[in-house]
């Protein structure tokens, strides 16, 4: 397993408070709380944005007001007091930063804390760091080997300065502010996020990756991405995140806009590890997030996940199949402990003819948590030959968890061939004894046995992602029996 | 080194080992044979520490120390082994996996850091060859979709790399085929040692062919009503247990 010693494991494991729940002590420069068209400007002005970008977050502003709160998916919760939210906060760095030596220790201090120290992965695995911590980016690294292949790979509000015309035609172009009301509120008030742009024919020669935290407390966090694969290039981009523990609910609703252009792939996987919440439930992250991607002709995009945290999850990383033969594929472990409800899965859209998708879904239950697989594979009516796998399996632990699964299936073209499998199954005496018998603990068995359950999903994650997805859910389970 | 006095244990209430005496010395095999439902598989759970058994009386003792405080796992860490009689299946975990975690698992419990990759790969090929496993074999979901005889087979895979004080081989013999059963037995053989013990429970008389007890015990309704040497296994082989009764 890497760089986790099982000791490591042990202590994480006793340690009942969330793991990553430290506060870092960075003097933030925040907004007052509360949301109106003046402080839609402000955000604007605040970040130096040119006046169609503003009138571009005013117009997501008067859609947003119109709309509410969607109710549908399967979960309860105290819905947010959007007028008691901080829309603005940004680590008050003194310059802008070259080089990592220059970033705030107490900064480098959180991500040690983290596991993931900047330095161990350069040293490791050739990734670029585009680091957002609460809604700006303090430092970006590599940028001279991306630059070389003309990627560009910076925070978004660079992107918008530095290269409107790809801003202005790509986004919202796959989410548009009218999609939905999580959708639109991130349009008006976004904050920071990543840019990447990969041109025709490039494969990129390393993993991308952007590690996100919540830090202030009381402030809502509104992510935006916008990924662009020109004809012919790859990508293979890494998301994740941690947050610190907070008292109150901390609101997360980023869009990620994916463009696979024709014989483009973009691979994205994350792994989501927001506050969850404590043993009663209280606090925890609420993270309702439109993720969504475009296929060109034969293009291919995969969306991975584990999302082990928050306390509601909220999330449907899609696929629109416009081009024929493209591909598009959904992997994805959710773990829900204690009072943590998720309600997940994906859309896989069909236009093109010859398209293909594949969702694995993998939902693990313990405590008092409820998990929802929610998909829909729509066939459109010119789209022939579509094929669609579905796989949704459930693993309970215990018997006051549940599962749920809500698979949509819109055929409107008989060419089309649509498998479902679903499976429940609950964690046995008998292989706990098994495992206990070699000489392995019941809480390292379950672990065992998560992972073995999550394996199809946890092997099309990129390697050093894999080591912190599995640890992430052993953490996550901790307690979950006995 | 085993050491089992006035035995009883209950399931659900129900009696189902009823004072069993046993002692098993460093070095040596000993043998349980039985009728069906006599109670075999329930010493062997119950020396391994399931849970599910309640032990009203008696005390099993290994090296001097009583078990009954101990875990299931903290009794394998201390070198007791149980080749199931049935094998669990765990989707999704490999073989390798499977040995690695339980092998470090073990060695974390002693205080030894955990065995290096190439040490252990190194372990698995060797004992692998041993029991003349096939490496793809080994990347396989552990007992998923294995025939019953590559089931045993791997338990004894297992037993190879943790090389237990005392192994408890419940019934490992049935469902191999003949060229197994003397590839699995030979394995054993060349594990045996003066320093670790093997109890060995199964119906035929043919596997103590090729592993050599020293004693041989029938246990019947709960309680071993007869021992005796190897010739035991012969003669019940041609009588069958009415006799005993
Ligand atoms: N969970 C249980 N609940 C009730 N009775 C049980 C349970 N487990 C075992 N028993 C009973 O205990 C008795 C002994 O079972 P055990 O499995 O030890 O027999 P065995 O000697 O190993 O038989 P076999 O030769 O068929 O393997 C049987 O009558 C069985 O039905
Ligand atoms: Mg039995």
């Amino acid at each position: 397993m890497g760089k986790f010693t099982e000791d490591d494991l042990k202590k994480e494991l006793e340690t009942k408070e969330y793991e990553y729940g430290f506060y870092t002590d960075i003097e933030s420069d925040k907004f007052p709380v509360g949301l109106n068209e003046d402080v839609v400007i402000a955000i604007s002005k605040k970040k130096n944005e040119p006046a169609w970008m503003t009138e571009w977050r005013l117009d997501a502003f008067r859609i947003w007001k119109e709309m509410t709160e969607p109710e549908w998916a399967n979960v309860r919760y105290t819905k947010p007091s959007f007028q008691d939210i901080s829309y603005y906060s940004a680590p008050k760095t003194k310059k802008k930063l070259d080089s990592l030596d220059e970033v705030d220790p107490e900064l480098l201090k959180t991500f040690e804390k983290l596991g993931i120290s900047i330095g161990e992965q350069k040293r490791l695995s050739n990734v670029a760091v585009d680091i957002v911590m609460d809604s700006v980016s303090v430092a970006t690294t590599f940028k001279k080997t991306l630059n070389e292949r003309g990627i560009i790979f910076c925070p978004i509000s660079e992107a918008i300065q530095n290269h409107p015309e790809l801003v202005k035609k790509y986004m919202g172009s796959i989410v548009p502010k009218t999609d939905n009301f999580y959708a639109a509120l991130n349009s008006a008030v976004f904050s920071d996020g990543s840019f990447c742009y990969i041109p025709k024919g490039v494969t990129c020669p390393m993993e991308l990756s952007t590690y996100f935290r919540i830090n202030e407390g009381g402030t809502g966090q509104f992510e935006r991405t916008l990924l662009i694969a020109d004809e012919g290039s790859y990508v293979s981009y890494l998301e994740g995140c941690t947050a610190p523990a907070r008292d109150e609910n901390q609101l997360h609703a980023a869009v990620v806009e994916l463009i696979a252009l024709d014989d483009a792939e973009i691979k994205y996987s994350t792994v989501q590890n927001w506050f969850p919440g404590d043993k009663e439930g209280k606090g925890g992250v609420y993270n309702f997030v439109t993720k969504r991607g475009l296929c060109e002709k034969n293009a291919k995009i995969s969306w991975t996940q584990v999302e082990t945290g928050s306390a509601i999850t909220w999330k449907y990383p899609s696929c629109i199949l416009k081009g024929d033969n493209s591909v598009g594929e959904f992997y994805s472990i959710a773990v829900t402990n204690n009072f943590q409800q998720a309600d997940t899965g994906t859309k896989m859209i069909h236009l093109g003819n010859n398209t293909k998708s594949t969702i694995i879904s993998k939902g693990i239950s313990a405590g008092h948590s409820h998990n929802s697989y929610r998909g829909l594979v729509q066939i459109s009516p010119r789209a022939n030959n579509a094929r669609n796998f579905s796989q949704c399996d459930s693993l309970l632990m215990g018997d006051k968890c549940g599962a749920h699964t809500f698979p949509y299936i819109e055929v409107k073209n008989k060419s089309a061939q649509i498998e479902h499998e679903a499976t429940t199954s609950k964690i046995g005496e008998d292989q706990l004894f098994y495992c206990n018998q070699r000489g392995i603990n019941t809480e390292k068995a379950i672990a065992l046995i998560v992972n073995g359950f999550g394996k199809e999903v946890l092997n099309k994650l990129p390697m050093e992602f894999a080591v912190e997805a599995q640890k992430l859910l052993e953490i996550s389970l901790e307690g979950s029996v006995g | 080194m085993l050491k089992i006095n006035n035995l009883h244990a209950n399931i659900n209430g129900k009696e189902i080992l009823k004072g069993i005496n046993l002692e098993i010395k460093a070095g040596e095999v000993h043998a349980i044979m039985g009728p069906n439902g006599s109670g075999k598989s329930t010493l062997a759970a119950v020396i391994a520490g399931k849970e599910d058994f309640e032990v009203t009386e008696g005390s099993v003792e290994l090296n001097g120390e009583d078990l009954s405080d101990f875990a299931p796992e903290v009794r394998a860490h201390k070198g007791v082994f149980l080749s199931f009689q049935y094998p669990i299946e765990i989707p999704g975990v490999t073989v390798t996996n499977f040995i690695k975690t339980a092998i470090n698992e073990t060695r974390k419990a002693k205080g030894i850091a955990e065995l290096p990759a190439k040490e252990m790969l190194q372990l698995i090929r060797e004992k692998a060859d041993l029991l003349e496993i096939d490496r793809k074999f080994l990347s396989r979901s552990l007992n998923e979709g294995f025939s019953g005889g590559e089931k045993k087979r791997n338990e004894i895979f297992q037993m190879a790399m943790l090389e237990p004080q005392l192994a408890i081989l419940d019934e490992t013999d049935s469902g191999l085929d003949i060229d197994a059963l003397k590839v699995v037995a030979n394995g054993v053989n060349k594990l045996k040692s003066e320093k670790n013990a093997v109890l060995l429970i199964t119906h035929y008389q043919r596997l103590l062919d090729y592993i050599i007890p020293d004693f041989v015990h029938v246990l019947h309704n709960g309680k071993i009503v007869k021992s005796g040497g190897k010739e035991l296994a012969y003669e019940l082989e041609e009588k069958g247990y009415d006799w005993l009764k």
